[in-house]
């Protein structure tokens, strides 16, 4: 067995599409449900911030915008310093299902963290990861 | 064959269990490789006890053993096994099940029935309830 790379949910929502596309997508919507503050640049590229009231914060990277279809972006992995540039997918399909939707939610990319190919590569460079270590261990230790 | 990957996040998770091996570990990051001697001055337990953790950190794969001065042995922290560990632990915390209880109870919020007068208030507080 291998690591899950990938994590995909459905849910029927009792909802036509315009109104979940906006819960996605919009700051009030997504201020509504995800983050406590959200601020969001909406189109290929553009950048959105969330932010929760235990002052947690998480910068995502709007990536597809097909409204109302599909809406994707990138975010950075919980457990990962901040400045880590490794980033997962998630991607939302919206589609129509009588008067409501059928949501598909879709993260990919977990496995991007070090596959066993490149231990040696990552064991030649154990120092540099050094602290990064040191930042897991103090989160573990806080948990 | 790549060794079986659920074997090595067990075998972290087990080493990271205990204090004193989190603290091995993170001296190793902090500091460098050191020796079970340089170990046992730094935190507050045996050289023996030291040893005895360091065969578990270098059976995980979190620690190797290569010669010192003096032919005496240190050890070098190793974090491929903790990146993979960490790769398990992501997966995990994305937990996509309960945010999308809270998606659906917003929509359905959104677009329930108008409340009735005396029910007004029981949802508290949510700016974005029932218009």
């Amino acid at each position: 067995m291998g690591f899950p790379d990938r994590i995909e949910r459905t849910v029927e929502l009792a909802h036509p599409p315009a109104k979940v596309w906006s819960a996605l997508t919009t700051a009030e919507g997504l201020a509504a449900w995800f983050g406590h503050e959200v601020t969001i640049d909406l189109r290929p590229g553009g950048t959105a911030r969330m932010r929760w009231s235990d002052g947690s914060t998480k910068s995502m990277r709007v990536e597809r915008v097909e409204e109302p279809t599909v809406f994707g972006f990138t975010w950075q992995i919980d457990g990962l310093p901040e400045d880590d540039v490794r980033r997962t997918y998630v991607e939302f399909t919206l589609e129509p299902v009588g008067s409501g939707t059928r949501l598909r939610v879709v993260e990919t990319g977990f496995a991007q963290l070090p596959p066993d190919a490149h231990r040696t590569a990552y064991d030649a460079h154990t120092q540099g990861w050094a602290s990064e270590l040191g930042e897991l261990l103090e989160h573990l230790d806080a948990a | 064959m790549p060794p079986d990957d659920e074997a090595i996040a067990e075998q972290v998770f087990v080493a990271l269990a205990d204090p004193t091996r989190r603290g091995i570990l993170a001296a190793l990051a902090a500091e460098g490789p050191a020796t079970a001697t340089d170990l046992a001055a730094r935190l507050p337990i045996t050289r023996q006890a030291i040893a005895k953790h360091l065969t578990l950190l270098a059976d995980a794969g979190l620690v190797t053993a290569e010669p010192g001065e003096r032919r005496r042995v240190r050890y070098r922290l190793r974090s491929a096994p903790m990146q993979r560990a960490q790769r398990f632990l992501a997966a995990l915390a994305s937990d996509w099940d309960s945010r999308l209880d809270a998606l659906t109870d917003h929509l359905d919020r959104q677009l329930a029935p108008p409340p009735r007068p005396d029910r007004l208030t029981s949802r508290s507080g949510r700016a974005d309830g029932p218009q």
